[in-house]
């Protein structure tokens, strides 16, 4: 596989200078991110994550050159981001959740044809994205309305048309769902996943929106002070959190905790109905046959772990660590 | 298709987005012509007790004055122009999208205020000096030439004014508030580009030193080059310097800039 984005043992310092009295500054060195190695493959859909201030913004502005790594080596596209930012943005798309590159004034299809300018895209593929976009994004009642008196949602549809009308080898998304409904999420997300499928867009997708990421990345990447604690397949991340699935079991009467198997236990008991958690990693059927041949079973159902309670776990195991 | 493309499209809507502002644009033409009218009679006043005062007769002062309220929103003698939201984007860090882009963040804004400019020329310059020239003596050349040289000075004494603001707002990127700065640029601006009194007739080495500077190439060498009190070519070159050399140290100060560049927020 080739590498389109390539990071290895890239630093970002900064210099942070704190008052420490009248006209006295103490200088501090702050590691937004340390040592940060990861390739990412031409087409793949990756979720970035981590807490607030984890580094994932300055990974990405890096990524996009606009601030220049420390150390280590960095290269999209084969270009190095920071040396050639111009070069690079021809062919990348980046949505902020919370900033816009439309023009808040004047009409949504204004901004589109500053973009057909901008990035010189020839006559009739201008047309021809435009047309896609605006209809798989809905746009067309949209495009002659002022982008101040667009809705949140209607406005970041407007904003990903924007970033894509260029054809962009790879689309950094930053928190693209924030603040959105249910259907404005869905539309967000059934796009996207149509565009890294059809046209084998590279994208990288920074959310606090789990959903997002259980719904379009087969990988996710999970980064905390400045390093990465995990980058591998989204069912993976429950192995590496520890996680446990929840087996709901309702049996015929009233019963005292059910004798499970180590790790296996009874974690809530109401009436006839016992709770039992156990490892993710784990397949049911062991206990699930020991449960049936010893206890009188009316039904039974498999609970998967909350993906965001095994990120919590995982961020919290970090931090107890890092705190002696 | 040309990269330069993109700039003359950044003016056209940037004169649109001012355009889409009507009240403001009335309320802004109904301002510029009560305070011409209170400088014409202070002026009037002025030259009653100095006549001559900086070479200029009474029609003249009157011309230099309806002249400095039609090129007031236009030239953003005390800032409003571009860079009030080029610091405002560098404090909330919405700079960032402008960094994303594959343009040039100089020309891009230079763009943009040439197509303010413009709108503001047209939308409020001309309407307070057409007043002006209609109910007051004023002294305004006949000649065709001789208006051709005011616009090529005006377009000069745009990209001056244009350096001049992108300096100062180039500075947010280090100060991130911007609002000291402002107030800077405009006690600065109305002081030294001779909106309060010309330039000419700011006495001894204070008035040496104003001529000099490069607020003067924003509306005294406009103004004379229009009454016919200084030869074009010398105005344009004196004009013509002072933009090369600010818009060259815009550029040094932006390499700097983008080069630190801490984006705020997130």
């Amino acid at each position: 596989m080739e590498a389109f984005i390539d990071v290895e043992r890239v630093e970002k310092v900064f210099e942070v200078r704190r008052k420490t009295g009248f006209l006295k500054r103490e200088r501090r060195r702050v590691r937004a991110v340390d040592s940060l190695s990861f390739t990412v493959a031409r087409g793949e859909m990756v979720g970035y994550i981590g807490p607030n201030g984890a580094g994932k913004s300055t990974t990405i502005k890096m990524l996009t050159g606009i601030l220049t790594p420390s150390g280590g080596r960095l290269r999209v596209a084969g270009i190095d981001p920071s040396r050639e930012r111009t070069r690079l943005a021809h062919r990348m798309g980046v949505v902020f959740g919370q900033r816009t590159t439309l023009w808040w004034d004047l009409p949504l299809i204004d901004s589109y044809r500053l973009m057909h300018r901008m990035y010189r895209i020839p006559d009739a593929r201008y047309r021809e994205n435009l047309d896609r976009l605006v209809e798989h994004l809905d746009l067309g009642e949209l495009l002659d309305v002022p982008v101040r008196q667009l809705s949140l949602g209607q406005r970041m549809r407007g904003d990903v048309a924007a970033a894509l009308l260029h054809d962009p080898e790879v689309l950094y998304l930053d928190e693209p769902t924030i603040g959105l409904d249910v259907v404005s999420k869905t539309k967000v997300r059934d796009f996207l996943r149509q565009l890294n499928a059809e046209r084998a867009t590279t994208v990288l997708l920074t959310t606090h929106d789990l959903q997002d990421i259980e719904q379009l990345c087969s990988r996710v990447m999970v980064i905390d002070h400045g390093r990465m604690v995990y980058d591998g397949a989204l069912a993976g991340l429950h192995e590496a959190g520890e996680s446990e699935r929840t087996l709901v079991v309702d049996l015929e009467r009233e019963l005292p905790p059910i004798e499970a198997p180590a790790p296996a236990r009874v974690v809530r008991v109401e009436g006839p109905r016992q709770w039992l958690a156990f490892p993710a990693s784990e397949p049911a059927a062991a206990l699930v046959a020991r449960i049936v041949a010893e206890y009188p079973l009316v039904d039974l159902s498999v609970r998967e772990p909350d993906i965001e309670a095994v990120i919590a776990r995982m961020y919290a195991d970090r931090t107890d660590r890092a705190v002696p | 298709m040309g990269a330069w493309r993109v700039y003359p499209a950044v003016a056209v809507g940037a004169f649109r987005r001012y355009a889409t502002y009507r009240a403001a644009t009335a309320a802004g033409v109904f301002t510029n012509t009560v305070f011409g009218l209170i400088l014409v009679y202070t002026y009037l006043a002025l030259w009653e007790a100095r006549p001559g005062l900086g070479g200029y007769d009474q029609a003249q002062a009157v011309t230099y004055v309806w002249l400095g309220q039609a090129l007031f929103a236009m030239l953003a003698f005390q800032g409003g122009g571009f860079e009030v939201e080029l610091m405002e984007r560098v404090r909330t860090g919405e700079i960032a999208v402008d960094l994303y882009r594959p343009v040039d963040l100089q020309l891009w804004w230079l763009a943009n205020d040439v197509g303010r400019a413009v709108f503001q020329f047209l939308g409020r310059g001309v309407v307070p000096f057409l007043f002006g020239a209609l109910f007051f003596p004023t002294a305004l050349p006949g000649e065709v030439a001789v208006w051709g040289a005011f616009l090529v000075a005006l377009v000069l004494a745009l990209l001056v004014s244009f350096a001049i603001r992108y300096l100062f707002a180039l500075t947010a990127f280090w100060l991130l508030d911007g609002q000291g700065v402002a107030q800077a640029l405009m006690v600065t601006g109305l002081f030294c580009s001779g909106m309060t009194l010309p330039l000419n007739a700011f006495p001894g080495a204070l008035g040496e030193v104003v001529r000099a500077l490069p607020w003067a190439a924003q509306l005294q060498v406009p103004a004379d080059v229009l009454m016919g009190e200084s030869a074009p070519l010398g105005a344009f070159a004196f004009q013509a310097a002072w933009a090369v050399a600010l818009l060259a140290v815009g550029r040094l100060v932006q390499s700097a800039a983008t080069r630190r560049v801490v984006v705020q927020g997130g």
